[in-house]
């Protein structure tokens, strides 16, 4: 990358230090064009979500203002929670999967005790790359168990694998395409991590006789710890958003995945088929507020932990 | 789907290509690994290669399938060829089929990325580099504020999104689906890191003694040594605007309008309505042909992407 040298010795969450000792409006000039744009797609819709969320279409009297009514009715709703439990199931199993492969994965590169590293990391990378309706009707295909991978398989054993797509697998065969998708991706992040760790720790470990594994346990992971926590926040809003890939599953496994399978499906049919658009940002709204403090939770306690 | 990479640039002093570290260096006797000359592991390769095979097989049979026939994808091994070779007039069929709407499909993709993902960059790129380079007022709120909306739930958005610009009469139009990927909150977060280590604020005022304004110090200084960082940041974006599927979807009715995610979706799902003709040889070649251009461009663009794409918060 750029060898220039630089004042700046590290970038870090928090605001940088100033640099220039004039403060003036011209930075709004390049700053100007993301904000207007920002306040349009970001902070618009959420206000207007907000203020749709306090009122009502009622048949009689027309829309309404109803105060806290909407959040009353979704904190009582079953489709609702129902679909929240299916999504916090999922990320409890399916989250530390993808990041556990992941984070072997970035362990095995980074040994550089394997052969032909660049090639693992560019293919086990490339799902990335691919649309998440591509990646669901290429697995949609091969879970078949007439004409996909499965049936073949089925054929060529002369076993009965059970149908990924009946509705006690289709949230696990979900599971499994979803890990597909972001498995390189979450080891790129890992491996990007460990390659700034400096060889002087692992050497320093060593001299005092700590094992590989020793190795990994107390220097490694401490020091990857920001990465880690970046990719369990990113995995968790992931999961509380799952919804392409049952809204596309659903042709093929009509009975297994119903309209209110997740909480954006819940909110989707809420809007588009039922048109009880209120109803619908409220439960959006209450969902992004849960993903918030689940958020925070999650790098309150990955900062915490270790040293 | 998880945000568009959390990306920075490793600045590592390590060669990102070498296994071996700067220096050589003696080998302890006493110790089998070394962090500098470990031995390679058949078993670890072996291991690894577990995950190579899951992440390739799928692709593999997507290769496989889009040289088959309808009736060949059913019949044969789905990791095998079958006896017919039908790639070449699945390919013809697909941007055919239908008065080759495929075919607009395609271009509106083309649109959607061009715009949206180009106009993401630059907003970033002018965003990232103002958020590094200049002290203004309120720039530590809009740091706040854009920070905390990267929490927020993209999907959440998309129908009150919806409803505003169908009242602002945008729905079903392209920029419906061009403007709300115009913004990239991390993109913003990876230029601004990006440029407060790449320009040196001694040339930006070497510029601006030479006479330079504020839009020629940024062409002419700023601009070049921001270039990787702006390769990457269209990159992410680029994946994130073709393989978008869920704005196209709220905002989009008429097909003729389609991002190639919806279309596809739709000739797969044609099948399960009554009187619609199944096509799925035109499903899986046309999936094939979707995702080639971006597997291209990560191949090709590898360097930028390789050695050092890092959650931003890595560093701290």
């Amino acid at each position: 990358m750029t060898t220039l040298p630089s004042p700046a010795a590290r970038p870090r969450p928090a605001p940088p230090p100033v640099r220039r000792s004039r403060r003036s409006w011209r930075g709004w000039g390049f700053l100007g064009p993301f904000v207007a744009v920002f306040a349009l797609v970001f902070l618009a819709p959420i206000a207007y979500s907000v203020y749709l969320s306090l009122f009502r279409d009622r048949l009689i009297g027309g829309n309404t203002f109803v105060g806290l009514d909407n959040y009353r009715q979704a904190l009582g709703d079953e489709q609702f929670w129902a679909a929240l439990g299916r999504v916090s199931l999922f990320l409890a199993v399916q989250v530390p999967v993808m990041l556990g492969i992941a984070l072997l994965v970035a362990l095995a590169l980074d040994s550089g005790r394997l052969y032909g590293r660049d090639f693992f990391r560019v293919s086990i990378f490339l799902p990335y790359a691919v649309p998440a309706v591509v990646a669901t009707l290429m697995w949609g295909f091969m879970y078949g168990t007439r004409f996909g991978l499965v049936g073949d398989i089925n054929d060529a054993l002369g076993v009965s694998l059970p149908d990924p797509l009946s509705p006690d697998l289709v949230l696990a065969s979900i599971g499994n395409i979803v890990t597909w998708e972001f498995v390189g991706y979450n080891m790129l992040i890992f491996y990007a991590a460990l390659r700034v760790v400096p060889h002087s720790l692992y050497e320093a470990a060593q001299i005092d006789g700590a094992g590989q594994l020793r190795v990994i346990t107390a220097v490694k992971l401490p020091a990857i710890r920001g990465a880690l926590v970046i990719a369990t926040i990113f995995s968790v809003i992931g999961s509380f958003q799952l919804f392409n890939e049952p809204s596309i599953l659903q042709p093929l496994a009509p009975n297994a995945v119903t309209t209110d399978f997740t909480p954006n499906s819940y909110t989707y049919a809420l809007s588009f088929n039922g048109q009880q658009h209120n109803y619908s940002a409220t439960v959006a709204i209450v969902m992004g507020l849960i993903t918030m403090v689940i958020a925070y939770v999650v790098q309150l306690r990955g900062m915490r932990k270790g040293v | 789907m998880p945000p568009p990479a959390a990306t920075v640039f490793d600045r590592s002093p390590a060669a990102p290509s070498g296994g071996a570290g700067p220096a050589p260096r003696l080998r302890a006797p006493r110790h089998r690994y070394s962090a500098d000359r470990p031995r390679r592991s058949v078993l670890l390769t072996v291991l690894t290669g577990l995950v190579l095979l899951y992440s390739l097989v799928p692709l593999i049979w997507l290769v496989l399938g889009a040289t088959k026939t309808q009736q060949g994808l059913s019949r044969s091994f789905g990791l095998w060829f079958d006896g017919d070779f039908a790639l070449w007039d699945n390919i013809g069929q697909t941007f055919t089929y239908d008065d080759g709407v495929f075919t607009r499909w395609l271009l509106n993709t083309v649109l959607y990325v061009g715009l949206g993902a180009g106009g993401a960059t630059v907003l970033a790129v002018l965003g990232g580099y103002a958020l590094a380079k200049f002290d203004f007022p309120g720039r530590r709120a809009v740091f706040a504020v854009v920070i905390g909306a990267v929490a927020v739930p993209g999907t959440a958005l998309a129908v009150p999104t919806f409803l505003m610009f169908s009242r602002m009469g945008l729905t079903n139009t392209p920029w419906a689906v061009i403007v709300p990927s115009l913004i990239s909150p991390f993109g913003l977060y990876l230029m601004w890191v990006f440029a407060t280590e790449a320009v040196p604020a001694e040339l930006m005022e070497a510029a601006r003694i030479d006479g330079a304004g504020e839009v020629r110090t940024f062409l002419t200084v700023a601009l070049p040594l921001l270039a990787p960082g702006i390769v990457t940041v269209l990159l992410f974006t680029m994946v994130a605007t073709w393989n978008n599927y869920f704005l196209p979807l709220v905002m989009l009715k008429d097909p003729d309008w389609y991002p190639l995610t919806l279309g596809l979706n739709s000739w797969n799902a044609q099948a399960a309505t009554a009187g619609g003709e199944a096509v799925f040889h035109l499903v899986v070649t046309g999936s094939l042909i979707t995702v080639l251009p971006l597997i291209a461009a990560f191949l090709l663009l590898q360097k930028y992407w390789r050695s050092g794409l890092a959650a931003g918060s890595v560093k701290e």
